[in-house]
């Protein structure tokens, strides 16, 4: 029974990972093929550098994503204080509409934003589908995460601290930042990421909402699975997963150093 | 922190109040009544009449996303059973395993499934390669371009968010309560579909919401795997508003996005009841 579970999680493992590993082969490979292997080279990663479009599009990008991860982190994390200090019908609905995105289809929030966009430039003609419209709505469909990733650590809190520091004279809006924000802040700060990576990996709501001018990383890899192969598709997405694994990695020994130091003092302690 | 006055509390919500209520409720109110009006602006019911002839879309993008929901859950329930199992520090690195696939971009995961499923594609390439060696004339599967590719896409994209939650609620389970049904004489079999079963059962239900919704209404696993010649309810919507390969009608996509919306909410309210279902004495339904 062991052996057999063993197995079969050993399976899904590749399930899981088969194609990330033929990517990555792949971005390696010395002619352009997608069957045929042929010899260890550079050449894709050197013309994924020279390509403006690809990394324009992952400036916007990362524009895009910490400027709403920014955004959407304090108007999530002040109305998450505001949502957990409502009672009743307020907090039913704050809580109904903070849902909505979250709930439903991505294509559906995606089509009724650029509805709303369309909408507006039909009869104001004062801007048009880009940078403005494509922030918006990644603010919108991040400020949700960090709403739920911040109330339960204002559910946590001792209320008596922030009015300990109120009754002691402290200004309100001080003891929120000097007192509340330091309590809350690994909700915050999970909000933030999650905010950061969501934005950075969305492809659907910027496909509709980023017009024809600007384009996020996403979005030019769409275009690029339409035409003709290249390799310098798989040179992008291994630098991309890279980026991702190499601080997990990083965190993950200091997690185990830390761990193991901590041990060492208990045994000596 | 609860006692906050009327007026903090409001001016702490102002900005999420008045964002949420331009960029999500008006946009939904923007959608019913795209899906209610012509190009003109006047009442109609023509749009929602005319979805009829997708009828057939609909279902085969019920269809495709309820196998690819029912094999998720069939590949996540036994993993996420044994990674409940296993050492705590062990259990940590397993869900990171899990998790690390989504961190590389949906599309490119996608795309290198096309690579490996094509007619030239590595499955075919080995195998003819393979079976040419013991003198066999092979032709090569066809496995891209049709639904059991856009299945696969769907089980493969989706899968990490059925393990998850169910792992979750798996490690919540107290142990206690596994030790007392086998004092009290439960097997194996009993054990699991009576105590570790219905506890799961939230963890089963949030994991299938995850993997159904984006199932149902993708429209680029269909793109990207189906060849183009596969249309799902998220490829007719997308051609509405976007018009890579017909007309753009606001109206009409307004129309099937709200369709689609109440068909997940009416799956959605399906599926909460069996939540709800519990034996109130806490005991699991026999």
């Amino acid at each position: 029974m062991k052996t057999l579970s063993k197995v079969y999680n050993f399976l899904v493992f590749v399930f899981l990972y088969a194609p990330i590993v033929v990517m990555i082969v792949y971005s390696f490979n010395g002619i352009k093929s997608r069957s045929v292997f042929s010899g260890f080279s550079l050449q894709w990663y050197q013309e994924l550098f020279r390509d403006s479009v690809i990394m324009k599009s992952l400036y916007t990008s990362l524009l895009i994503a910490i400027i709403a991860a920014v955004v959407s982190t304090v108007i999530g994390t002040l109305a998450a204080v505001g949502i957990n200090a409502s009672k009743g019908l307020a907090k039913k609905a704050y809580l109904a509409v903070n849902s909505i995105p979250m709930v439903n289809p991505e294509i559906v929030t995606a089509v009724s934003m650029m509805i709303l966009f369309v909408f507006i430039i039909t009869r104001i003609n004062m801007f048009e589908m880009g940078f403005g419209t494509l922030l918006a709505a990644h603010i919108t469909f991040c400020i949700p995460y960090v709403v739920l990733e911040v109330l339960p650590k204002i559910r946590g809190m001792d209320s008596n601290i922030y009015n300990a520091a109120l009754d002691l004279g402290c200004p309100p809006a001080k003891a929120f930042l000097k007192v509340v924000v330091p309590e809350i802040k690994p909700g915050i700060v999970t909000g933030f990421i999650m905010a950061f990576t969501l934005s950075l990996d969305d492809f659907i709501i910027s496909y509709f909402n980023s017009g024809s001018s600007v384009q996020t990383l996403s979005v030019t890899i769409f275009s690029m699975t339409k035409k003709p192969y290249s390799p310098k598709i798989n040179a992008l997405s291994t630098l991309l997963f890279a980026a991702v694994l190499i601080p997990l990695i990083i965190i993950n020994l200091k997690q185990d150093k830390g761990m193991q130091k901590k041990k060492k003092e208990r045994k000596q302690g | 922190m609860n006692k906050l006055s009327a007026k903090t509390r409001i001016t702490l919500t102002a900005p999420f109040t008045v964002w949420m209520a331009v960029f999500v409720v008006v946009p939904i109110g923007l959608v019913l009544f795209y899906a209610l009006t012509d190009a003109s602006g006047s009442f109609t019911l023509q749009n929602l009449s005319s979805i009829w002839a997708y009828r057939k879309t609909y279902v085969l993008s019920l269809e495709l996303a309820f196998v690819a929901t029912v094999l998720c859950l069939l590949l996540a329930y036994p993993l996420a059973y044994s990674i409940s199992k296993m050492k705590a520090r062990r259990q940590q690195t397993m869900v990171l395993l899990v998790m690390l696939p989504m961190w590389m971009n949906f599309l490119i995961r996608t795309y290198a499934w096309m690579t490996i499923l094509e007619d030239t594609g590595l499955i075919n390439t080995f195998l003819k390669s393979f079976l040419s060696l013991f003198g066999f004339q092979f032709q090569g599967f066809s496995m891209i371009n049709t639904n059991g590719a856009i299945i696969l896409g769907m089980v493969y994209n989706f899968l990490p968010y059925m393990i998850l939650p169910i792992y979750t609620v798996l490690t919540k389970i107290d142990g206690s309560v596994i030790e007392a049904a086998k004092d009290l004489g439960a097997d194996g079999f009993n054990i699991f579909t009576r105590v570790i079963l219905p506890q799961s059962v939230p963890g089963i239900i949030s994991g299938i919401t995850m993997v159904f919704v984006p199932a149902v209404s993708t429209f680029i696993i269909s793109k990207l795997l189906g060849g183009g010649m596969t249309f799902l309810i998220g490829d007719i919507i997308e051609n509405y508003f976007l018009g890579n390969t017909g007309e753009v009608n606001y109206n009409v996509g307004a129309a099937l996005s709200l369709v689609l919306m109440v068909l997940i909410l009416i799956s959605m309210g399906i599926m909460n009841r069996f939540d709800g279902e519990k034996d109130p004495k806490g005991g699991a339904p026999v």
